[in-house]
C-alpha cells in the first residue's frame, strides 16, 4: 500500500471530496431536502435499518418473554447460565441491612437516592452499588440535551405526541405522559440544584429541536448537558452522604419465599468477594446494551453497558418489552480510527450541520426521526454507494460542521461544541474549518423491563429506572428524552420505592430459588452453553495475548 | 434483496472490526514501542493509550470508563524516552507514542468538604471558608499544565479567591473531575472540587431563575391539560397518526 500523504488530518484522496463538499456548501444553506412521508420512512427502515435487515435476530427460548424476538446478543445473554452456583452461597447472614437498594449509580440512580430521602427515607437506610465508579455511566456522556416542553408556543401534549410518533406508536402511553409531565419539574429541580443550562441575556433557557422534535424544547449545557446533570446531581448525594459502593456490580437479585426482591448479590470486582444486601425495595438502574456490539456496530456507549440489569431481572421473572429494537445513532464518528463509533452529538445538525455524500451533495432531511435518518445514511454508503472510505475500510458521509458558523455567526461551534471540537483536534481534525466523516453507531437500548408509571414492575419490590427499563420509547427513542428519562423516572422509583416501604412491607429471608428455577427452565429447554451472564465489562484484549493465556490466578 | 441487505451488515462488521471485536496483526501497518509501567510491549500505532494497553492484554476494571473523554476514569502520567518531564492525558483520548512510559491512576484520594447549598449564601469568601487551601496558592501553574482538558485551572484557583464565581464557573465548566490538578498540586488545593462547588453556588444564586418552566409546572400541577391527555389518549390510532402528521408539519425547524 502506498503511502498516504495527510493535509489537516485527512489523507489528500478525503481532502478531494471535501473540496466537492466545499464548492457545493453556500447552493445549500436553507435549502433543505423535504421530510420522508410515513411511506417512504417505512420503505427505507425496510430496506437498510440493521433492525429489519435477516438475519442477527432469535426468538427467546426461556422466560416471560418466550417467543419474543431478539438480537442474538441479547438472546445470548438471557440463555446463560449464572455466574455462581446457588447452593454455595452463604445467605444466613446479611452484610448490609437496608430499606432501598439502588443498583446504578447514573442519572437514574443518583435521582432516585435523593427523592427516597427526600420522601422520608434516612440516609443510612439508603445504599448505591455501582459496578465501576459513581457516575460511571452514559448519563455522563449525553451531549444534546435534555426535552421539556416549557415554552409557551409547546406543552406536554405536543411533546406527548412527539414521543409517540418518534417510536412509531408502540411506547406505553401512561408511561410516556409521565415522562412528559415531569419535564418542567425535573428541569426546575435541576436548575435549583445549580446546574448550568444555557440561558440567554434575560435568563430564559435557549432551547432547540431534536429529529422528529416539533418544538424548540431540548434544554443543553453546551454538548456536556449529561455531564453537568450527573455531577450536580452526584455532588448533592454526596453532600448528604448516602452509603456509596463502587466497584461491586450486582450478579443476582435477592428474592424471598414469595419471589419478592429483597435485595442483592454484589461482587466485590477486586478481591472477587461476595456481598449479601438485604433490602425492602430495589431499584435497578444499570443502564443499557451498547457494549454488546449488536450486528457488529460500534458503540457510542460507556465500557460498562452491558445488559446487566435485564438479565438479573428477567431471572426473577420480570418482563421485558420490545427487545427487538435497537437505536443506532446517526452520526457517530467513522474517522480518525481512534474515535469509530465515539458519538457526535444531534445537536450539530439541529445547529445547521448538514449531511452531504461524498460528491457534496444533500441526500437525506437532516432531521428525520434517528432510525431513519440512520438507515438514510448506511443506504447512501452501501447501496448508491456514495460514501467516502476511510484507509481502514469504514465507509461514511460527511457531516457539514463550518455551515455552523456560517448559520449562526463565527465562533458559534466552538462556543456550543467544546467537547467535539476538543476530542477531533486531539486527533488532528479541526470541525470549525472541515466536515467530518460519520455513520450510524449503535446508541440505545429501546426496550428493557417492563414498567408502569410508579416504575414498579411485575414483581414485588422490584422497581426500574432508566435505560434499562421498556416502553417510554417504544420502538425509537428520541434525542432528549433519555436524559430526561433517566431524572423522571429515577425520581419517581425514589419516591415509589420510599412509599412501598413506608407502607410497612414485610420481607422474608433472601434466597437464589429464582436462579435454580432459572438454570432448570435452560436445561429444560435444551440449551446447552458455557456462556454466563451477567458478562459485566466487554473484552478487548488482543486476539495474540488470548490465545497464549494461562489463567493461573 | 434479502441477500443485498444481509451483505451491507456484514460489510459494516467487517468495516468496525477495529474496535468491536479488535485489531488485528495482519492490518496493522505501523507499530510503535511502549513501556506499561515499565514493561515494553510492541502495539499498534493507530491506537489510543487505553487502546493500545487492552491490545497488550489489559483488561481494565478501573482507570476505564466513558471511553470518549467524559468521564475522567482514565487518568494516565506518561513520559517519553529520553525526556525529563512528566505529562499528563486521558488514556481514552491520547494516541499512543512510540517510547512512551505510561502509568494510570486510578483514584485520586481527595477531600471533598460537605455543605447545603440551601443555606448558603452568595458570598465571596465562602469559597475561602470551604476551600481554606486556596489561600496557599503559589501561582506555580502546574494544575494547568496536568488538566488533559487543556483548561486554565490556575486562573480560575485565582479568580476563586477574588471570590468571582463567574470566572470560575466559566473556566472550570468543561471539567471532567478526573483528579490529575488536584495530584499535582504543591499546595494541595482540591481544584475540581472547589470547582464544582463554584458552579453550584453561581447556578443556583448567580444566574437569573428561569420564568417559562416554573409557569408550566404550575399549569401541570393545576391540570391544565389532563382533559385534553385524556382526548388524546382515547383517540383511535388513525385518528391519533394524523394529528402526528399535522404537529410534524407545523414543526420549528431551527
Amino acid at each position: 500500500m502506498a503511502k498516504l500523504e495527510f493535509v489537516g488530518g485527512y489523507p489528500t484522496y478525503m481532502r478531494e471530496s471535501i473540496e466537492l463538499v466545499e464548492r457545493t456548501r453556500s447552493k445549500r444553506i436553507g435549502k433543505l431536502p423535504p421530510q420522508m412521508t410515513s411511506k417512504e420512512r417505512e420503505e427505507i427502515l425496510n430496506l437498510c435499518h440493521p433492525d429489519y435487515a435477516p438475519g442477527g435476530k432469535r426468538a427467546i427460548k426461556i422466560g416471560p418473554n418466550r417467543g419474543d424476538i431478539a438480537p442474538n446478543e441479547v438472546a445470548d445473554l438471557l440463555e446463560a447460565y449464572p455466574l455462581i452456583e446457588p447452593n454455595k452461597i452463604d445467605l444466613s447472614k446479611a452484610d448490609y441491612e437496608t430499606d432501598i437498594l439502588i443498583v446504578g449509580g447514573g442519572l437514574a440512580g443518583t435521582s432516585a437516592a435523593l427523592l427516597a430521602n427526600d420522601s422520608g427515607i434516612p440516609v443510612e437506610k439508603i445504599l448505591l452499588a455501582n459496578k465501576l465508579r459513581h457516575g460511571d455511566a452514559n448519563s455522563m456522556m449525553a451531549q444534546g440535551g435534555t426535552q421539556a416542553a416549557d415554552r409557551p408556543n409547546d406543552s406536554p401534549i405536543i411533546h406527548y405526541i412527539d414521543a409517540m410518533g418518534g417510536g412509531h406508536f408502540t411506547n406505553k402511553p401512561d408511561v410516556v405522559r409521565a415522562l412528559v409531565e415531569d419535564a418542567p419539574v425535573v428541569i426546575k429541580w435541576l436548575e435549583g440544584l445549580g446546574a448550568l443550562f444555557d440561558k440567554d441575556a434575560d435568563g430564559n433557557f435557549v432551547e432547540l429541536t431534536g429529529g422528529g422534535t416539533s418544538r424548540r424544547r431540548m434544554h443543553a449545557c453546551a454538548d456536556y448537558t449529561g455531564m453537568e446533570e450527573l455531577r450536580v446531581l452526584r455532588d448533592e448525594f454526596r453532600n448528604r452522604e448516602i452509603p456509596v459502593l463502587e466497584f461491586y456490580p450486582a450478579i443476582e437479585l435477592l428474592t424471598d419465599e414469595e419471589n419478592k426482591v429483597v435485595g442483592a448479590l454484589l461482587w466485590n470486582m477486586e478481591t472477587e468477594e461476595y456481598k449479601i444486601v438485604k433490602s425492602k425495595a430495589t431499584i435497578l438502574a444499570t443502564g443499557g446494551f451498547g457494549r454488546l456490539h449488536i450486528r457488529g456496530f460500534p458503540t457510542t456507549n460507556h465500557y460498562g453497558a452491558t445488559y446487566d440489569g435485564a438479565v438479573l431481572a428477567y431471572r426473577v421473572g420480570a418482563k421485558l418489552r420490545d427487545t427487538d429494537t435497537v437505536q443506532y445513532h446517526p452520526t457517530g464518528a467513522a474517522y480518525p480510527q481512534q474515535i469509530i463509533g465515539l458519538l457526535l452529538t444531534e445537536k450539530l445538525r439541529t445547529s445547521g450541520a448538514q449531511p452531504v455524500n461524498k460528491d457534496g451533495e444533500e441526500f437525506v432531511f437532516p432531521l428525520e426521526p434517528r432510525d431513519v435518518e440512520a438507515s438514510a445514511f448506511i443506504r447512501e454508503c452501501y447501496i448508491r454507494n456514495k460514501g467516502v472510505t476511510t484507509p481502514t475500510g469504514m465507509k461514511g458521509i460527511w457531516l457539514d460542521t463550518p455551515l455552523i458558523d456560517i448559520i449562526n455567526g463565527k465562533g458559534r461551534i466552538e462556543k456550543s461544541f467544546p467537547a467535539m471540537v476538543r476530542m477531533f483536534k486531539r486527533f488532528g481534525v479541526d470541525m470549525i474549518k472541515d466536515p467530518v466523516l460519520v455513520f450510524p453507531t449503535l446508541h440505545y437500548q429501546n426496550g428493557g423491563v417492563e414498567t408502569d408509571p410508579q416504575c414498579s414492575t411485575n414483581i414485588e419490590g422490584l422497581f426500574v429506572a432508566g435505560e434499562v427499563s421498556g416502553g417510554v420509547h417504544g420502538k425509537n427513542r428520541l434525542m432528549g428524552n433519555s436524559t430526561l428519562d433517566c431524572v423522571v423516572f429515577g425520581r419517581r422509583s425514589g419516591i415509589y420505592s420510599a412509599e412501598y416501604v413506608k407502607k410497612g412491607v414485610k420481607i422474608g429471608k433472601p434466597g437464589l430459588k429464582h436462579v435454580e428455577k432459572y438454570v432448570k427452565m435452560l436445561k429444560d429447554a435444551g440449551i446447552k452453553t458455557e456462556r454466563r451472564a451477567p458478562i459485566l465489562m466487554p473484552d478487548y484484549r488482543g486476539k495474540a495475548v488470548l490465545a497464549r493465556m494461562i489463567d493461573i490466578f | 434483496m434479502a441477500e443485498r441487505k444481509i451483505s451491507v451488515i456484514d460489510k459494516i462488521k467487517e468495516a468496525s472490526r477495529s474496535v468491536t471485536t479488535g485489531i488485528e496483526e495482519k492490518d496493522i501497518e505501523h507499530w510503535v514501542e511502549i513501556y506499561i509501567m515499565g514493561k515494553a510491549y510492541k502495539v499498534p500505532a493507530a491506537l489510543t493509550i487505553m487502546q493500545a494497553m487492552e491490545y497488550a492484554g489489559y483488561r481494565f476494571t478501573r482507570s476505564c470508563g466513558c471511553r470518549a473523554g467524559f468521564c475522567g476514569a482514565c487518568s494516565t502520567v506518561y513520559r517519553k524516552k529520553g525526556e525529563y518531564k512528566l505529562q499528563t492525558a486521558m488514556a481514552c483520548q491520547t494516541r499512543v507514542e512510540d517510547g512512551m512510559f505510561l502509568v494510570q491512576v486510578p483514584f485520586a484520594p481527595a477531600e471533598k468538604p460537605i455543605y447545603n447549598l440551601e443555606k448558603e449564601t452568595l458570598e465571596p469568601s465562602v469559597l475561602l471558608q470551604y476551600f481554606p487551601e486556596i489561600a496557599k496558592c503559589v501561582s506555580c501553574n502546574t494544575c494547568t499544565k496536568a488538566c488533559p482538558q487543556d483548561l486554565e485551572v490556575m486562573d480560575y484557583v485565582q479568580a476563586a479567591l477574588r471570590g468571582d464565581f463567574e470566572a470560575v464557573a466559566d473556566g472550570s465548566f468543561e471539567c471532567i473531575q478526573c483528579g490529575l490538578c488536584a495530584i499535582r498540586c504543591p499546595a494541595e488545593i482540591v481544584q475540581y472540587h472547589l470547582a464544582q462547588f463554584a458552579r453550584r453556588m453561581y447556578g443556583k444564586y448567580g444566574t437569573p431563575l428561569e420564568k417559562n418552566a416554573e409557569k408550566r409546572v404550575e399549569e401541570i400541577t393545576s391540570g391544565k391539560f389532563d382533559k385534553e391527555f385524556n382526548k388524546i389518549m382515547s383517540l383511535s390510532m388513525d385518528e391519533f397518526k394524523d394529528i402526528y402528521v399535522e404537529q410534524q408539519n407545523t414543526r420549528e425547524v431551527y
